[in-house]
């Protein structure tokens, strides 16, 4: 199998799993765990007090899912760089499965 | 054979169609959520870790500069896997560590900073973890998580395991005891009354680690998908990293 197929199964592997859930449990909230944490602590040690607060917290929901954009598309971004650069360093046609070769020049990227 | 393992799916189907809608924690510590002793216990357990982390990213980096891309997408693929929170059977949401991979390339060290960033992002910006739980967070997810996934990979490279499967065995098994880890964190801070540390143990772990399950093989499927990238564009650096011996 080629490498773009394989990936694209993979790929398809990794969104069945993330849609399944959803369609199993269409009642189910899919909240963030962190309030069952809470919720969990207060069952086993009713009397604890969280004895600490977080410094700063997004003001809305929409601002919180912002800044999981941003540290999603800023990762995602780099990814993307990473192999533009390096499939532009060995060109796209050195056949994929003579990995072994390496250009006479390299850049290393720095 | 074959016919068992499809019985045995259906039953896992079906445990899970009727499993009680327990909204599992499968996520980091929260602010506040440790007592003090334990978050000091946790910092001073971690510290060890982040500078032999230091040391062995300055090592890495000495040794071909080339690397430093590939300590950027280590921590850039943290930062992305961090990020998203994946829906699960148990009908609430968690998200995978993406430290596997960097340990895989890195050594078990060296994930430890860059996970300790991603964290402490997510802690300051996103109030997700906390700055007092900073340590246990990191312990369990930037810590025992890359350990455990750097020992499954060479493990599988000694056994001679498909490359793959050694991959993939390790970012899953990172991944799921970086939660472990966690619950076990939380039982030794908050002890049942009855049954004390193993019953709570068991209550949090019984419950989030079939939240995990689905997410740990995304996170491995993904960390196949970005190594195989590297196999066939960075063969030289992963050679240097001794990820893969010289001139197989």
């Amino acid at each position: 199998m080629r490498t773009g197929v394989k990936n694209l199964l993979l790929i398809f592997i990794v969104l069945v799993l993330a849609v399944f859930p959803l369609l199993m449990n269409k009642n189910a909230e899919f909240g963030g765990a962190d309030e069952q944490a809470e919720k969990m602590i207060g069952e086993l040690q009713p009397d604890y007090q969280p004895w600490f607060e977080s410094v700063w917290e997004p003001p809305s929901g929409e601002i919180e899912s912002l800044l999981f954009a941003l540290q999603a598309a800023l990762g995602a971004g780099f990814i993307g760089y990473f192999i533009g650069f390096y499939r532009g360093c060995r060109g796209n046609h050195v056949k994929r499965n003579q990995p072994g070769e390496l250009l006479g020049e390299r850049d290393t990227g720095v | 054979m074959r016919k068992n393992t499809g019985i045995l799916l259906s039953i896992l189907f079906l445990l899970f169609l009727f499993f009680p809608q327990q909204n599992a924690w499968a996520m980091h510590i929260m602010e506040g959520f440790l007592p003090l002793k334990w978050c000091l216990f946790w910092y001073a357990l971690t510290l060890p870790f982040l500078v032999a982390g230091i040391l062995s990213i300055q090592k890495a980096v000495k040794v071909d500069p080339g690397v430093k891309m590939l300590l950027g997408l280590a921590g850039a693929f943290a930062f992305v896997l961090s990020a998203l929170k994946l829906p699960s059977v148990t009908g609430s949401c968690s998200h995978p560590t993406g430290v596997g991979l960097g340990a895989i390339l890195f050594g078990p060290w060296a994930m430890s900073v860059l996970g300790c960033i991603v964290l402490l992002f997510q802690a300051v910006l996103l109030a997700h973890g906390g700055l007092t739980t900073l340590g246990a967070n990191t312990f369990s997810m930037a810590v025992v998580g890359p350990l455990v996934a750097y020992v499954i990979y060479r493990l599988g490279e000694r056994l001679a395991l498909p490359r793959w499967l050694s991959v993939f065995l390790a970012a899953f098994l990172g991944d799921l005891l970086t939660y472990v880890t966690t619950s076990i964190q939380l039982a030794l801070a908050f002890p049942a009354s009855h049954g004390g540390v193993v019953a709570a143990m068991i209550k949090f772990m019984g419950i989030f680690a079939v939240t995990q399950v689905p997410l740990a093989i995304s996170e491995g499927i993904l960390t196949i998908i970005v190594f195989n990238f590297l196999v066939a564009h960075n063969r030289h650096e992963l050679e240097q990293l001794r990820v893969l011996s010289r001139g197989v």
